[in-house]
């Protein structure tokens, strides 16, 4: 069978899984649709969180990034797993207690006032809109990958699905789904990385492989040492070395942990469960299943910068092996012939400026793709796109055909997941929050679902548009800056109402504002307007957020303390939140 | 209703001494270990595998370690309902 018929099968039926959990699941009240019912199981809680959490980008593009960035990566794996320590430990426990079914719920309700959960609804709409659009993209490029389609069209088929489970089903529809998507995400990320890592270092779990010997082709070395004295043959820097600052280190991992523990669709997921003891339970689950994936990426990024570094440098194009064709014939691959000896050198620096493009179907002496880009004087002949290191590598352990169709659909599991969680805060900030709360009180329930399901079709059309028509290479930055905004906005303010009784509404309402504000104009003003990179105390972008949360800290305890204490029945509402027992069935 | 009070006191006491335990050891084995002290541990503490020990809690020695605080963080926060009287069915 070919691998087109095989993509077909397995997309066909995990498809056909999620539209029918879909239809199980219609949502009949708006409990089911805001909170699943309330009665989720913590360990079916877990997977969904699990695959709630790991979009289209964490699935495709982690592993290459470890591959291309060695110990530098670790950033992403440490600040995304340590942000659940801080997400359990500080936040979800104290929000269920509190019981209601949204983040500017507890918001507006801990800071009396519709200003600020106005505020709270703008950043939450602010944050999943930016994040939504990098996982729309990541839909139409998968399809238009795997069927040959327009990325256009591939973005419609992949919204159109979101919004038959998501709109319908709510968060009832979405939990049972992801537990689903979880299960072929695990299975497609790990079966294929344990073969490479048999073929490589014979041992059959990863993790251990990436610590164990390399063992292909007789004699045993070390795989680390062996890649780090490829990599200083090569003039790169170590494998086990860093090359950013240990400042921006430090920013960018404390971004992205605190960024991971204000994410609203991760916060709601908790709400799902019973009571505060179901949620630390549930939170073990999660990190527990999202930890068997994260300590998968880095075997996987050693193995395919080694397999990369093994198979291709200093061999001829002729013998080069049928995937490096295969993917250059899809143009995330490329080969330019700097000294015209006919043999693939790989090393220091970039090819040449920019990404491929392509000069139509001609081809050069030895075959390759000749490509229009302007060349440049470094010793590197060779182009990789970061993105293919997953996709790409049961293709390079020679796996089966019906495996990759599997790889396949775990990154259409991933970016489907993550829409759809997406997708349900920013419909219920709307009708909830929006409508219910501060537009439009007297709605009855059915409207307010009414409400929820508009909502969700329309922020749908506009993710699907700026999907299609992505604003530069703005969505895939803005999917990592997400979480700056998050942790500049929701963590501090949460953190604040839960643990503080004195902060008051007016500090919370500027501290939030500053939060967002400074950090979103840093990013804007270093992304898009300064070309030069002299960052504020070294921090680039990614780490800004840190920052922006301290500022958000300082504002909001500097306000408070110069305004009136919040009333005493805030303050008992704080007290109450501090007890675990008795949190009852989640409400809104 | 003043005991009561007392003990719900008591309990949010006794959770941010757990919870300042948690966050200090989360801090260390990931900012310390893995990024502020790297180099020194890569240099004197004993080497994972061939991992050396710095670059090995920074890919994978972080995320096993804040799996086993969660459990930890669990066991500890029940423990302590109990004890207080707010102990539940999960």
């Amino acid at each position: 069978m070919s691998q087109d018929i095989w993509n077909f099968i397995f997309i066909g039926i995990t498809f056909g899984i999620y539209i029918g959990i879909a239809l199980w699941a219609k949502a009949g009240s708006t409990k089911e649709y805001y909170t699943a019912g309330g009665g989720v199981s913590a360990l079916a809680n877990g997977m969904a969180t699990g695959a709630d959490w790991m979009s289209a980008a964490t699935f495709i593009s982690m592993a290459g990034i470890v591959a291309a960035s060695g110990y530098d990566a670790s950033r992403f794996l440490m600040g995304w797993t340590g942000g659940f320590v801080l997400l359990t430990t500080l936040m979800v426990p104290y929000l269920r207690k509190f019981g209601k079914a949204t983040v500017p719920d507890f918001i507006g309700d801990r800071f009396y006032s519709k200003t600020a959960r106005l505020v709270a609804v703008f950043c939450a709409i602010f944050i999943c809109m930016t994040y939504i659009m990098g996982q729309m993209r990541g839909v139409g490029i998968v399809f238009s990958r795997l069927f040959n389609i327009e990325i256009a069209t591939g973005v419609i088929i992949g919204g159109s699905i979101v919004f038959f489970y998501a709109g319908l089903g709510g968060m009832k529809g979405i939990t049972y789904t992801q537990v689903a998507q979880y299960c072929v995400m695990v299975f497609a990320y790990t079966i294929p990385v344990i073969f490479i890592s048999l073929a490589l270092t014979g041992n059959v779990i990863p993790q251990m492989g990436l610590i164990g010997d390399f063992t292909k082709g007789g004699e045993a070395v070390p795989l680390l040492q062996k890649m780090n004295d490829l990599s200083v043959e090569l003039g790169v820097t170590k494998y086990t070395d860093g090359s950013l600052s240990t400042t921006d280190m430090f920013c960018i991992t404390a971004a992205l942990m605190a960024g991971t523990a204000g994410l609203p669709h991760v916060i709601v997921r908790f709400f799902t469960v019973k009571s505060v003891k179901a949620v630390r339970k549930s939170a073990c689950w999660t990190l527990f299943f999202i930890a068997i994936i994260y300590l998968t990426a880095p075997a996987l990024g050693l193995f395919a910068r080694t397999n990369l570094v093994d198979e291709l440098n200093n061999k001829s194009y002729t013998e080069a092996p049928s995937w490096f064709k295969n993917w250059e014939d899809q143009g995330m691959i490329a080969w330019v012939d700097k000294n015209n000896d006919g043999i693939i050198q790989y090393g220091k620096g970039k090819a040449f400026a920019g990404k491929p493009i392509m000069d139509g179907e001609k081809r050069g002496e030895q075959g390759q793709r000749i490509v229009k880009n302007e060349v440049t004087s470094d010793p590197n002949e060779v182009y990789y796109d970061r993105d293919i290191i997953v996709l790409a590598n049961p293709e390079m352990a020679g796996l089966p055909k019906w495996l990759i169709a599997l790889v396949m659909a775990g990154c259409v599991a991933a970016a489907l997941s993550t829409a759809a969680g997406l997708l349900l805060v920013l419909s219920t900030s709307i009708s909830h929050d929006l409508m219910k709360k501060i537009i439009k009180p007297d709605i009855t329930d059915k409207q307010e679902m009414a409400y929820a399901r508009m909502a969700s079709f329309g922020a749908l059309v506009i993710a699907s548009y700026f999907g299609i028509n992505p604003p530069s290479s703005f969505v895939a930055k803005t999917v990592a800056f997400a979480f700056g905004l998050a942790a500049s906005s929701f963590f501090p303010t949460l953190l604040m109402g839960i643990f503080s009784k004195r902060v008051n509404k007016e500090g919370a309402i500027v501290g939030m504002i500053c939060g967002i504000s400074f950090t979103f104009a840093y990013i804007v003003y270093f992304q898009f307007i300064a070309e030069h990179q002299n960052y504020l105390f070294g921090i680039s972008p990614e780490g800004i957020g840190f920052v922006g949360m301290f500022i958000n800290f300082i504002v909001t305890i500097v306000i408070s303390s110069f305004t009136p204490a919040p009333p005493q029945e805030v303050q008992d509402m704080v007290e109450h939140i501090r007890i675990p027992s008795g949190a009852g069935e989640a409400s809104h | 209703m003043s005991e009561n009070k007392n003990s719900a006191e008591e309990h949010y006491k006794g959770s941010l001494k757990i919870v300042g335990v948690i966050l200090f050891i989360w801090a260390f084995i990931s900012y310390g270990c893995a990024i502020i002290f790297r180099d020194w541990m890569d240099a004197n503490m004993p080497s994972i595998g061939n991992a050396p020990f710095g670059f090995w809690m920074a890919q994978q020695g972080s995320i096993i370690g804040f799996v086993l605080l969660l459990l930890a963080y669990t066991f500890f926060m029940n423990k302590l309902d109990e004890k207080h009287g707010f102990g539940e069915e999960d």
